[in-house]
């Protein structure tokens, strides 16, 4: 770990005031951060804790919900109105990590956590794009089993360009079918991202991980109206029963009316640079009849144009059984 | 009589673990929580710097700028380490040369006032190497496999009868390849050693299974009398293997400390489990067995390749159960190995054992499928009353009740024998079974023992407690010897000043310990009933020593036993000293007349979703002859861990070496996966409870090993008969069974 220095903070200004530092981060629950410094991956010169800083708060009805940058993940799981409203983020959210992870795990963190790539986490590896920009990408003919099939760049392992790597978070994919909101706020005032834009594909620049820029802070991320209250199913398919990233995930909502698909939500995890959400497969359930082979027609659509590599080609099929599988339960009302 | 988890505990046995409270309250400290008897302060922090290229050497480190850093002590490179003058030990990397054999081998050491000094000024250091083309493909160069060398001596495997002509008369062939992965030991606690000075005298604190085993090493390595070496360890939390030997941090903590003239403590990462301290290797296994129609075996062919270090040989028997688990008519069993740029393979639990029969016991089951013939009855057919790799007897053999009573308590009787026909909503449910089989070893081992004045009693040995219920076993043989309540004898161990023990690996510290215990306990009571009858005070004056014996903290005439005294008032009145015995034990002299042996059988339970194909191990049933078992709690949380592991082996475990650089990429408990609470369900071990005296004396087999043995088949057989894809690559993830 590099040596960094620590500054507490009380509110939101004083830490857009402290993040104009060089180098400065600001600490959530750390959980992300401080294993990377520990293995020195991320090297900030100052982190500004801002678990004190308020906007731990979450405000949810069915008319939508404001979700405090600092609410742990485990007090948004558990949120009643959540669990009522938004069951998709609930359930996505308790599927991730473990409990003591979501006990110190923040919104804002999360958003913002960095890939589980092998060759991002260990310095030992001289190829990373993301972290070393330019140094080219170690995961081309490394072991690929974890990365993105979707949306990725791979101009060759020793392109500047090529990034293959997936964004690991499980509440990220169910903000992506919500259709969420983020907050922020910077040293020019206040603005707002649609979640769709929040995170990035690689393209040329795979160091960014999303569009927030140095020196902003995630203060919100806010809800529409639920419409998936009913139905929905978060399926996350992993290596082990718990406590493992997703290989692949899926956030599935669904607004019923009968046995007809009025609206539908559809992101998938594990399988891009960002939370892959597919308007495609949205547009194909909208008006449709409630069945298997709608479901199976929304599920080529979402993973069209998939590029698999040397070990994750399982990935496409099995994207493909989940989100049928994800739809099915949705269909069926959440207490499937 | 037969035991399991709802036995109640049998008399004599400690009900609790005896150092179950010192764990659970943190006062157990363990090697790296020492801070006495040297000055807290004086402590100094090493931090292990690894290489990260895969082959070739060290061109130059500048450590300028490192040195200059806050609270660095010193830099220890191969460009400035002391030069030993003993034999170089070829399988460890202790700074004697610039050469680089693997990916994350130790090559300069940082010493530092503390840990996050150390590991900051470790990225400070200017690393300069010339690479070398390394050996990584190990698949691509199963062709080069070439025979194992021990002793500079070529194992040739072994071949019985004439297998061709046997293969003739089957009438039903499997031939298939199964592959197990490398995998790594990762203990909760880590390697971890304390290494400090007084004057030419060596002490360490260290991490291990094998103090004595440490303590020769560093002798013969350093270059010093084995009395100037002390070594330490009364706890170790886990092992399985990778501490059974002194791997380079030890000798690295030992050589800091002799240059900064303080004590130097190396905890290593978590992340440097992953190379420095040994591996499973990785195994392809051709096995082809044939059989005539009505099940009878008549050629087991078995060709293992595994992957070794460039440094040295290490082999891992995956072969070894086909030799000896069935009858055959004829048997070949072979293992090879292809050299790899990576760190040194090692035991780790039922090295050979494991691996084989999780081989093995595939092929038995698809035997069976394509015999129509019920798994269990298969085994049966083919059961080897005599040892058939060494055509002598078991000393004790007790499989085909194991076979009857797992199935029973499992409910084998309910199996579909055709697969893929029994589920539950989105789940296919499908039963398996294997066979658990490992060797009963046992050696040389002294213990000491003490009655106290105070009706206590002392027992001492040094030999190690693992997590396995050494300290708890040791005070119910002193107290049973000696005719006191366990909870009043005081175990030590862990101190290679005590009395020498052998490894605790290969499952034979309890058939080795024990009875050298037994021999010290009752020439203590001999003593004592000896002080008594020379005792003109003693109601057992002049008595015969033979007449007499102890129960309950008295001695006593076994024909009268109100005529007598407690051991207190006779040590009182006798100056209040304790008396003392030295006992030893060896394996029996006939030991090459019969194969001593463990066996078991497994049967599990496993959901697998159709969609998602995550398999839930629902349940799983081990029953096992493993002679006399010594304390209920212990043992049967052993043989139920050993089948969390080969749960573990089945599904989760691999460690995966990146095919460019060589360096694990999975080394940390996020990526390399172990089972987890979610995927454990119910799990049953019992245990047949037959004494084989001709085995020890007190009757008991060691039990460490045995339970990963099977389980991993166990569960891959189920697997198959829940969905029908036959997985022959472990571990088996959702992937492979998608794509099978
Ligand atoms: C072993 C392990 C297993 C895990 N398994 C899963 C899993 O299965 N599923 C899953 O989804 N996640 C998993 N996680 C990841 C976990 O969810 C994240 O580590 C966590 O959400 C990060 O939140 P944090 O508050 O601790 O972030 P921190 O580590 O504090 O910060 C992460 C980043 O966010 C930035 N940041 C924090 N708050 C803000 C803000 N308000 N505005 C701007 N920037 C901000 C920080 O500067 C930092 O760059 C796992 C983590 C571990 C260690
Ligand atoms: S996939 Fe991206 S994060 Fe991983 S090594 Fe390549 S560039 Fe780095």
């Amino acid at each position: 770990m590099n040596p960094f220095a620590y500054q507490r903070v009380e509110a939101p200004d004083a830490a857009l005031h402290a993040i104009a530092a060089q180098n400065a981060k600001f600490l959530g629950g750390g959980t992300n951060l401080v294993d990377l410094m520990k293995d020195g991956v991320e090297t900030p010169s100052m982190l500004i804790d801002i678990n004190h800083i308020g906007l731990n708060k979450v405000l949810a009805n069915a008319n939508g919900a404001t979700i405090g940058a600092l609410v742990r993940n485990s007090d948004l799981a558990n949120d009643p109105n959540i669990i009522t409203h938004y069951p998709l983020l609930s359930h996505a959210l308790l599927s991730g990590a473990s409990p003591q992870l979501r006990n110190m795990a923040t919104t804002g963190g999360n958003l913002m956590q960095r890939t589980r790539c092998f060759y991002f986490m260990d310095t030992a590896f001289p190829a990373c794009n993301k972290r070393v920009p330019g140094s080219g990408c170690a995961a081309i003919n490394g072991f690929n089993r974890i990365h993105a099939i979707l949306g990725q760049t791979d101009e060759g392992a020793t392109s500047a360009h090529t990034c293959i790597a997936t964004n690991p978070s499980d509440m990220n994919v169910a903000l992506s079918a919500l259709d969420a909101t983020v907050e922020i706020q910077g040293p020019k005032g206040k603005r707002t991202l649609p979640f769709s834009e929040f995170h990035r594909l690689p393209g040329k620049t795979p160091e960014l991980d999303t569009n927030l820029h140095s020196g902003e802070l995630i203060v919100a991320v806010t809800l529409p109206p639920s419409k998936f209250a009913k139905n929905s199913w978060y399926l996350k398919v992993r290596d082990r029963q718990s406590y493992a990233f997703a290989l692949v995930s899926v956030a599935a909502g669904l607004e019923m009316d009968g046995d007809t698909i009025k609206s539908a939500g559809l992101a998938l995890g594990g399988v891009a640079h960002k939370p892959w959400r597919s308007l495609e497969a949205e547009h194909a359930l909208t008006g449709k009849p409630a069945t298997t082979e709608t479901f199976q027609r929304a599920a080529e659509l979402a993973v069209a144009g998939a590029k698999p590599h040397e070990h994750n080609a399982f990935k496409v099929e099995l994207a493909k059984q989940s989100i049928v599988r994800a739809l099915t339960q949705a269909s069926k009302g959440v207490e499937a | 009589m037969m035991q399991n988890q709802t036995s109640p505990t049998p008399k004599g046995q400690l009900e609790h673990r005896y150092d179950g409270i010192a764990k659970v309250t943190g006062k157990a400290k363990y090697a790296a929580e020492f801070t006495e008897p040297f000055p807290k302060k004086d402590l100094v922090y090493a931090y292990i710097v690894q290489s990260t290229i895969p082959s070739g050497s060290l061109a130059s480190i500048d450590q300028k700028e490192a040195e200059r850093a806050f609270g660095v002590i010193a830099v220890l490179t191969p460009f400035n380490a002391p030069q030993l003058t003993s034999a170089k030990p070829h399988n460890l990397s202790i700074l004697q040369d610039a050469d680089v054999h693997y990916n994350g081998q130790p090559i300069a050491v940082v010493l530092a006032t503390s840990l996050p000094f150390a590991r900051h000024a470790a990225r400070l250091l200017k690393i300069q190497y010339n690479s070398q083309p390394a050996k990584l493909n190990f698949m691509g160069r199963l062709a080069e496999a070439r025979l194992p060398k021990q002793g500079g001596k070529e194992q040739p495997g072994t071949q019985r009868g004439d297998l061709a002509s046997s293969m003739t008369k089957a009438t039903v062939t499997v031939d298939e390849t199964y592959i197990t992965p490398i995998q790594n030991h990762n203990p909760m606690e880590p390697h971890a050693t304390i290494a400090w000075w007084e004057g030419e005298k060596l002490n360490v604190y260290d991490a291990t299974q094998y103090i004595s085993g440490v303590k020769m090493s560093l002798s013969r390595i350093l270059n010093l009398p084995l009395e100037n070496v002390r070594v330490q360890c009364p706890y170790t939390g886990g092992g399985f293997g990778c501490k059974g030997t002194a791997w380079s941090h030890v000798v690295l903590a030992a050589m800091a400390a002799k240059i900064v003239q303080k004590p130097v403590k190396i905890v290593l990462e978590r992340d440097q489990m992953f190379g420095p301290v040994g591996a499973r290797p990785t195994t392809v296994n051709k096995i082809k067995i044939g059989a005539d129609a009505g099940g009878r075996i008549v050629g087991i062919q078995h060709d293992a390749i595994m992957h070794t270090s460039v440094m040295d040989d290490f082999v891992e028997r995956s072969a070894g159960p086909s030799r000896m688990l069935y009858n055959s008519e004829a048997n070949s069993a072979t293992e090879k190995m292809v050299d790899m740029n990576l760190g040194m393979g090692t035991y780790m639990r039922a090295p050979g054992e494991a691996t084989g029969t999780a081989v093995l016991e595939i092929a038995m089951d698809e035997l069976a499928h394509k015999l129509n013939m019920d798994p269990v009855q298969l085994r049966l057919v083919n059961y080897a009353e005599t040892d058939p790799s060494r055509d002598r007897p078991f000393s004790s053999k007790h499989l085909r009740e194991c076979y009857t009573q797992a199935a029973d308590r499992f409910g084998w009787s309910k199996r579909n024998s055709q697969p893929r026909q029994n589920s539950e909503g989105h789940k296919l449910i499908g039963y398996g079974m294997a066979t658990a089989t490992y060797p009963a070893n046992r050696s040389a081992a002294t213990a000491v023992v003490r009655i106290l004045p105070n009706g206590h009693a002392f027992v001492g040995c040094g030999t190690q407690d693992i997590g396995t219920g050494m300290y708890t076993i040791m005070a119910q043989t002193a107290a049973a010897a000696l005719g006191l309540d366990p909870t009043l004898v005081e175990a030590r161990l862990g101190d290679s000043t005590l009395p020498k023990a052998p490894v605790s690996g290969g499952s034979q510290s309890t058939a080795s310990v024990l009875p050298a215990i037994d021999v010290a306990a009752k020439q203590a009571k001999l003593k004592l009933s000896q002080l008594a009858i020379q005792d003109s005070r003693s109601p057992l004056y002049n008595a015969k020593d033979t007449d007499l014996d102890t129960k309950d903290g008295r001695v006593f005439l076994r024909s009268n036993p109100s005529t007598g005294e407690s051991f207190t008032a006779l040590l009182t009145r006798n100056g209040s000293q304790s008396i003392e015995a030295e006992g030893s034990a060896q394996p029996a002299a006939d030991k090459a007349s019969m194969t001593t042996q463990s066996f078991g059988a497994v049967f599990a339970e496993v959901a697998v979703d159709k969609d998602t194909h995550m398999v839930q191990v629902r349940r799983v049933v081990g029953t096992y002859d493993i002679g006399t078992l010594m304390n209920n709690k212990t043992g049967l949380n052993q043989l139920m861990g050993g089948i969390v592991w080969g749960v573990g082996f089945a599904l989760h475990e691999e460690t995966v070496i990146d095919p460019v650089y060589g360096r694990t990429v999975n080394e940390s408990f996020a990526d390399y996966h172990v089972p987890v609470n979610a995927d454990i369900g119910d799990i049953d071990v019992s245990v047949l409870n037959i004494p084989d005296t001709k085995f020890n004396p007190l009757g008991s087999r060691g039990i460490g090993e045995i339970g990963i043995t099977g389980a991993a088949a166990a569960v891959a057989n189920a697997i198959y008969n829940a969905t029908g894809k036959r997985v022959r690559h472990y571990p088996i993830t959702p992937d492979k069974i998608m794509q099978a």
